[in-house]
């Protein structure tokens, strides 16, 4: 019992570390892929290639002056940026990172939280991240913050729900709300007849999910909350020093979050093909971590990717796009699902 | 009317299926920075590696010496007369016996400054100037803290005596080797 807790005291420090350092890598990460993107070299001054740019940009946000517009309601001011933070790290708990690893005997989850709702949780987490951002334009008091944090907070209440509409179909298909069900579900890669993972089995739910999770991350082509050229900085246009690095790490964070959720949900988690054929039942739960990884810093790149390529959605082609697109599609998409296994049990 | 028969009529077709749902467009666009991503970034990093100037680049003043090591400057106020930004200002000093070794005429200037944030380098003084004391060499202007440091007099200016006869002024020359022994980069 006592092994079993102080596994997972270590497992949560460690994926709390875990999620800041690839948080401060991404940064770094974007502003390379962008100039890779752009035939540029990017940051290549802090040590070989550049790679203690994200430490420098660290320290530097706390070295800067801390300033409070006035007006302001300062507890609100501190408890955005907090809560953006706190609700990003949270989300991570209920990622099932890798099958149970033997040790002297003990089984241990790598998953923080084994709950039976695990697809709940994270939706519940995730919608709550929204008052990190509205809490923190309103405070601000200056308007290019406050219309921010309404289009923050419009765009992603409406895309919830297609979010969560596209992976009832998903839900339908492992009959589970548990993301460690629903991954070993899609066990291996191909189960007799084939493909296991979810992408393949539906195509349509990965289409909209993934499109709703860059809207639900604020991130190109949806980032009217921030809209540089428009309302300067969105929410965070008052925000200075580490308040200002605190949002901006939580975008990043909640890209890590979100491209382990769509590898977990649609692309196998820390599944691959030929684990079968593996004896040693540590080794798999090894090499899956890897692999879990690996998918999830693709679908990571794949964000920066995305980001430097297309420009950016006008506020009513977004909402029209949410509502009048995305929602019927995502419910065509359940009776679709729900027509095909209704066909296949009978 | 038509000016030029290169003007196009303006079509605007109704968007079909496939360029509605944006999907095939986007995905064209990625592969397009993806494909950016292999490309040679023609980037110079500049304190390390300089890019060759055109011959005839304008770039900072030098005032130049003549074959004995004298200053050819004779101020007689044509440099700064012609110029369109008002950048020169100069005072003109009588040369004393004894000094032959060091100003060519016998009317030289004791003061000589540009101010290199008026000027525009357009190389008008070059061309005004009667001795062919003033040219632009091919350096560019170095970068400085405060303004009062872009008002560059002739210590800055004139040709350094040794290493004699080279046309630059290589005032960023020797600032830019400082900073490249001081961080112990490669050239
Ligand atoms: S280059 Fe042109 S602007 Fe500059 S000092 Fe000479 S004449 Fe004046
Ligand atoms: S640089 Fe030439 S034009 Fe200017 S004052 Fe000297 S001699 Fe005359």
């Amino acid at each position: 019992m006592e092994f079993i807790f102080i596994a997972k005291v270590l497992l949560v420090l460690a994926i709390l570390a875990i999620s800041l350092l690839v948080a401060t890598y991404t940064t770094y990460a974007e502003r390379k892929v962008a100039a890779f993107l752009q035939d540029r070299v990017g940051p290549d001054r802090a040590g070989p290639m550049g790679i203690f740019q994200p430490f420098m940009d660290a320290a530097k946000m706390f070295m800067k002056e801390e300033i409070f517009p006035k007006d302001s309601n300062k507890f609100l001011f501190i408890l955005g940026p907090a809560l953006a933070m706190l609700t990003a790290c949270m989300t991570s708990a209920v990622i099932p990172w890798s099958k149970d690893i033997t040790l002297m005997g003990h089984r241990i989850p790598l998953q923080v939280a084994n709950i039976n709702i695990g697809v709940l949780y994270v939706f519940g987490v995730v919608s709550l991240g929204v008052y990190g951002i509205m809490i923190g334009g309103w405070s601000s008091n200056n308007k290019y913050s406050l219309l921010g944090a309404i289009r923050a907070s419009s765009q992603m209440i409406s895309y919830e729900l297609a979010m969560g509409l596209s992976l009832i179909a998903i839900l339908i298909m492992s009959g589970s709300l548990d993301l460690k069900d629903i991954v070993e579900k899609q066990h291996g890669f191909w189960t007799g007849s084939y493909f296991s993972w979810n992408f393949f089995r539906a195509p349509l739910s990965f289409l909209i999910f993934i499109i709703c999770a860059f809207a639900e991350c604020n991130r190109a082509p949806f980032d009217l909350a921030e809209c540089e050229s428009e309302l300067i900085g969105g929410y965070h246009t008052e925000y200075s020093s580490m308040k200002l690095g605190l949002y901006l790490f939580a975008e990043y964070v909640n890209m890590f979050i979100s491209s382990a959720l769509i590898s977990a949900l649609f692309f196998g988690g820390y599944n691959f093909p030929f684990m079968d054929s593996i004896g040693n039942e540590n080794a798999v739960a090894i090499i899956g971590l890897c692999v879990f990884f690996a998918k999830t810093f693709f679908f990571m790149f794949v964000y920066l990717w995305v980001r430097w390529t297309l420009p950016r959605f006008r506020y009513d082609q977004l909402m029209r796009l949410g509502w009048q697109y995305l929602l019927p599609l995502a419910i065509f998409n359940i009776l679709v699902v729900g027509a095909i296994i209704m066909w296949r049990m009978m | 009317m038509q000016l030029t028969n290169r003007a196009k009529p303006v079509e605007k077709k109704a968007m079909n299926f496939s360029e509605r749902i944006y999907l095939p467009a986007i995905m064209k666009g990625m592969s397009i920075t993806f494909r950016h991503m292999f490309k040679k970034e023609p980037t110079i990093r500049y304190p390390e590696q300089k890019r060759d100037f055109s011959p005839v680049y304008r770039g900072v003043h030098i005032l130049k010496r003549d074959e004995n090591g004298a200053e050819r400057c004779t101020a007689c106020g044509l440099c700064a007369l012609s110029c369109p930004a008002e950048a020169i200002t100069m005072t003109a000093a009588e040369r004393q016996p004894g000094e032959e070794n060091l100003y060519r005429e016998e009317k030289y200037a004791s003061k000589y400054e540009i101010n290199m944030l008026r000027c525009i380098f357009c190389g008008l003084c070059e061309e005004a100037c009667p001795k062919e004391a003033i040219f632009l060499s091919n350096s560019i202007a170095m970068s400085n803290y405060g303004r009062k440091d872009f008002i560059y007099g002739k210590d800055r200016l004139v040709e350094p005596v040794s290493p004699p006869a080279e046309h630059v002024n290589n005032f960023e020359e020797v600032r830019r080797e400082k900073w490249l022994s001081d961080t112990g980069r490669e050239k």
